[in-house]
């Protein structure tokens, strides 16, 4: 699947959810269920700053696509991360930089999305593309 | 007796929704909300007597001027400093700190000892740091307890004829400790040290009075204080106020300037450099009649109140831990739940419109010092009720139950 169409997938799924406490509950569900990044990776290089709780991200790469694990130990930022990593992951750099992520507005977590949120979604978005920017660099 | 529902309507804020639900307001020690009286004197001021103070011979300016100068005697009169000079008007507490730390610059030389409490915030630590860095003197620290309470015998040893400067905040941000400052006091005297003492979260809840204290230089914001941001004030004994150099240059802090020499000012214009921010000044003034009018011992036993109940309530809940439980205490109170990030909790309840601090409250010392990444803090003025509570304990137990 593209990018886009595992965006429009999201989109759909959030849709069906009628209030704040549903959304939060499935993102909280989907934290618990993230494929948990090697412990091996779970080093201060791979921290991302700008977060409150901390968050790990660990990218490689197989075939030309990007997979990233990551962990976090505040379950709401895990459940964020797996929804950008099942967005990103299994990706080619090129289609990771060029993709727009407002699909996290439309999915109602727009609140999440400010540079000021102690969170750092953005910074985590900004990590993966970092990683996408660097593999991009190998390939060319 | 205090009248929350009556002191409710002074708060325009406090009648707002957050995210669809009654705004519960529980941030109060990062900064108090604003009663309609002091909305009204900056209204006032920039609506009829915005000017430049002390130059104008117009009327506007000797308003102005009048104004801000009569705040300050408001502030000496609270604080019960012996002359109004003695007030220096700040842009807040950090301002304060930094105005005495760079000050003691020219004071310090290599040897010399500054004792700060394990308590502290940030920014009560890193000025003290780069003055450490400046003058080659040595930074020691005043270790606390499992309660969070300081370990005066520790403080005891660590007071030597070569310390020269003892800083503690009055109450701890992140704990809400009171820490015992008279005795902090006399016991550095005794060697002939000064003491700063750091008032941001006394002043909310007490009523410091630094003759009584004997204190050498106190600090607070107007913020935390039903004030407005960016003004604060730096009490200074008179002769010590002397002995520090200017902070800043600018206007207002010279008597007579030439290329050759310049002559500085008196207090408390010396450290008022540029135009200040009058309308904070003023407003700030406006605040402390606000809340005098109320009353602090009311205030206190309001707030108790509120401590306690809210303490009670929450270790009902089983997976509650409370940091920092000290004896002496104010209507703060720092947690974590068992098993579950602060961030998320502090993120659910933001849903239900309850406003708490999450995170290491600006004092990862403390809890590098309970080995946690941070705390959920819920902290109390005299404007919240007990149904807040009551809504925030369900909030929370909702949120458990959530991310579990």
């Amino acid at each position: 699947m593209t990018i886009q169409e595992v965006q429009n997938e999201i989109i759909d799924e959030f849709a069906m959810f009628e209030d704040w406490e549903e959304r939060y509950q499935y993102m909280i569900d989907l934290g618990k269920d993230l494929p948990i990044i090697d412990n091996k990776y779970k080093t201060d290089d791979n921290i991302i700053k700008g977060c409150q709780s901390k968050v790990w991200v660990h990218a490689n790469m197989e075939d030309d696509k990007i997979n990233f694990t990551a962990d976090s130990d505040a379950i709401i930022t895990k459940g964020i991360i797996a929804i950008l990593i099942r967005v990103f992951s299994n990706q080619h750099p090129k289609d990771i930089l060029e993709a727009n992520t407002d699909f996290i507005d439309k999915i109602g977590l727009k609140e999440h999305l400010s540079p000021t949120r102690a969170n750092g979604l953005v910074s985590m978005i900004k990590q993966l593309k970092m990683y996408a920017i660097a593999y991009q660099t190998q390939l060319n | 007796m205090l009248d929350v529902q009556k002191i409710r309507k002074d708060f325009p804020i406090l009648q707002r929704e957050v995210n669809g639900k009654p705004l519960v307001y529980f941030d109060n020690a990062a900064t108090s909300q604003t009663p309609q009286q002091v909305i009204d004197v900056i209204v006032d001021y920039y609506s009829n007597y915005n000017a430049n103070i002390h130059r104008g011979v117009h009327s506007l300016s000797q308003e102005a001027t009048d104004a801000y100068e009569q705040a300050r005697l408001k502030i000496q009169k609270h604080f019960n400093a012996k002359q109004s000079h003695e007030i220096i008007f700040t842009s807040g507490t950090t301002h304060s700190i930094n105005l005495v730390a760079n000050g003691f610059s020219s004071l310090l030389k290599k040897g010399d000892e500054i004792i700060v409490s394990a308590l502290e915030h940030h920014s009560n630590i890193v000025p003290w740091q780069m003055l450490c860095e400046r003058t080659g003197a040595s930074l020691k620290v005043i270790p606390m307890n499992e309660n969070g309470e300081l370990i005066l015998s520790d403080y005891d040893a660590l007071l030597n004829k070569n310390t020269k400067l003892v800083f503690v905040n009055h109450i701890s941000n992140a704990l809400g400790t009171i820490n015992p400052i008279e005795y902090i006091i006399e016991k550095a005297h005794a060697v002939g040290a000064a003491v700063l003492v750091d008032g941001a979260q006394s002043c909310p809840h007490l009523k410091p009075d630094v003759q009584a204290l004997d204190v050498d230089f106190y600090v607070c914001s107007a913020h935390k204080i039903c004030g407005p941001t960016g003004v604060g004030m730096l009490y200074g004994k008179e002769e010590w106020l002397n002995k520090l150099p200017p902070y800043q240059g600018g206007g207002e802090m010279i008597a007579e300037v030439s290329f050759e020499k310049t002559t500085y000012a008196g207090l408390p214009h010396k450290f008022e450099a540029g135009t200040p921010n009058i309308c904070g000044g003023i407003a700030f003034g406006a605040a402390l009649d606000y809340m005098n009018a109320i009353g602090f011992d009311a205030i206190a036993n309001y707030e108790n109140e509120l401590l306690d109940y809210g303490t009670k309530e929450l270790l009902k809940i089983e997976s509650v831990k409370i940091y920092g439980t000290a004896k002496e205490k104010t209507s703060v109170i720092s947690f974590n739940v068992k098993n579950i990030h602060p961030y998320d909790i502090g993120t659910i309840l933001d849903k239900m419109g309850i406003a708490v601090r999450t995170g290491h409250h600006c004092a990862q010392p403390i809890m590098d010092f309970y080995k946690i990444p941070g705390t959920v803090r819920a902290s109390f003025m005299f404007y919240n009720t007990k149904e807040e509570i009551d809504t925030f304990i369900t909030a929370l137990k909702k949120a458990i139950m959530m991310l579990s």
